[in-house]
């Protein structure tokens, strides 16, 4: 009871006042986290891009189909994650200044030049970002599968495989170890994943990620681009 | 003199200090699991339904998928938890054995108000820290009775209640079809109805449904009563070669030197 008795002396001494309005509180804040992951599998000829729909504030459910994987062209996709307002405004960004580049040269632009557009499109906003950590997925000059992952502000990397979002942390480990063959005894490096295999394992992951990260579910999108176009199937995901 | 110190009697505040200290320089305190819930408890014709989902959280990470919190209070009595899971096990847990001694202490089955002043004196002493919000029910001599308990103490005798962070997707079922005379099946299926609107439309609840019917004499507990959220098969197998597994150390044969072996005389 030696607590209780400090309290009432102090109530004694100190006169009760009105708390101080403290300004740095409540601040309006422009940013919102809508959950939801996204996945890239680049293949030898073949590059899939997978993401969940559902979106989300807090322990709210906003809609359970809200696609936030973008067909930019017949040959490229751009897959997006965390504020789903932000990823909707950059798509239109980047989808305008495809046309534009279309229009001044004449010719599609490839998928090394959007990679560098997006790259120099979120840097443009360097001090007040898109709050997107965008995967883009195309076929590169050579025919090959090419992944780009990107931080909000434009630091831009080709990969072969990356998983964003709120289950990125339960996701990228998987595909370390069964794509990047991490620290496994007698592995030999990284793998090149037929399409088939890459299937299965985007769709291991967010079976699992759905388990686990209550902001991924409810459905799923998966894009396998290559030569020929743009495939997209999409598929049932767990709703609790 | 001084009264003997009792390990059980209240929280212990001398750490208050240390830990300020070492959360201002940015060592934070560990999370509790919280069970952000789904509970409900209906009246119906013959006695008392509980209801429950199954899902354990810590933060946005799913730590249990099938947890029990329709907790066992008595033979006639058991209570549904949501909030910190420590709180509300350990909650339930003291005073079901109090309730224990209360009811060999006078020969009767304890009564569904007793044990709802026992869980309120408790959690009020507490001023709101010991983190439990309960669903109460139980049938005794003076017949069925529902009970919510907030986590300050305040409680509320109803004919249908739901608590918890899916507590407003489950009382719109209610709301929309509660009526009294309920009979048993009805009942069953308005619980179960409101707990899987709260597993489909509140992030903090999920998987399975735990119902709980109470009668005169009686207890149904029907643990996985609905399973709507069943895992689907996995695409592929992930068994991995045999020695995938680095390791530092080589791995010896067992030593038959008798100085290591251990001794088993006398």
């Amino acid at each position: 009871m030696d607590f209780m008795m400090h309290s009432e002396q102090q109530n004694q001494l100190e006169p009760t006042q009105a708390p101080v309005e403290r300004h740095s509180h409540n601040q309006w804040n422009p940013y919102v986290d809508n959950g939801g992951t996204s996945l890239i599998i680049a293949g030898k000829d073949f590059v899939l891009v997978a993401s969940d729909a559902r979106q989300s504030v807090g322990y709210n459910i906003n809609t359970r189909y809200d696609p936030k994987a973008y067909e930019l062209s017949n040959k490229t996709v751009l897959a997006t994650s965390v504020c789903s307002a932000d990823a909707k405004r950059l798509c239109e960004v980047l989808e305008q200044r495809a046309q534009l580049y279309y229009h001044k040269h004449e010719r599609q632009i490839s998928t090394q030049a959007l990679a560098q557009q997006l790259s120099n499109t979120l840097y443009s906003r360097r001090m007040f970002p898109y709050y997107v950590f965008p995967l883009l997925g195309g076929i590169d000059a050579e025919g090959k599968g090419a992944a780009y992952s990107y931080d909000a502000i434009g630091n831009m990397e080709r990969v072969t495989y990356k998983a964003f979002g709120s289950a990125s942390a339960l996701v990228q480990p998987f595909l370390d170890n069964q794509i990047g063959m991490k620290n496994q005894r007698g592995a030999e490096g990284e793998r090149m994943l037929t399409r088939e295999e890459a299937l299965r394992l985007a769709i291991d992951s967010f079976t699992g990620a759905a388990e686990r990260d209550i902001y991924t579910g409810d459905w799923l999108d998966i894009f396998i681009i290559d030569a020929a176009g743009v495939h997209k199937e999409t598929r049932e995901l767990k709703h609790d | 003199m001084a009264p003997p110190a009792d390990t059980n009697a209240g929280f212990k505040f001398d750490n208050v200090k240390r830990n300020q200290l070492l959360s201002d320089k940015g060592y934070n305190l560990p999370r509790a699991t919280k069970t952000g819930t789904t509970i409900v408890g209906i009246i119906y014709k013959d006695g008392v339904i509980l209801g429950a989902d199954t899902r354990a959280t810590n933060g946005p990470i799913v730590s249990d998928k099938n947890c029990r919190k329709i907790h066992y209070l008595a033979p006639n009595m058991y209570c549904c938890g949501a909030g910190t899971a420590a709180d509300t096990d350990s909650t339930t847990n003291m005073i079901s054995s109090q309730l224990a001694l209360h009811s060999l202490n006078t020969g009767r089955e304890a009564r569904v108000v007793t044990a709802m002043t026992m869980l309120k004196q408790y959690l009020f002493r507490y001023q709101g820290h010991v983190g439990a919000a309960l669903v109460l029910g139980g049938y005794d001599t003076s017949g069925p009775h529902l009970f919510t308990i907030h986590p300050h103490g305040s409680t509320s005798e109803l004919p249908f209640t739901t608590m918890g962070s899916g507590s407003l997707a489950a009382m719109s079922v209610f709301e929309s079809r509660w009526r009294s005379g309920l009979s048993r099946d009805e009942g069953v299926e308005l619980v179960k109805d409101a707990i899987e609107a709260g597993i489909f439309n509140d992030l903090g609840s999920g998987s399975n449904v735990d119902v709980c019917v109470i009668t005169r004499g009686n207890v149904e507990y029907l643990r996985g009563y609905s399973t709507p959220n069943e895992r689907v098969p996995k695409e592929q197998s992930y068994r991995f070669a045999r020695g995938t597994t680095e390791f530092i150390v080589p791995r010896t044969a067992p030593s038959n030197d008798e100085s290591s072996a251990m001794d088993v005389s006398a």
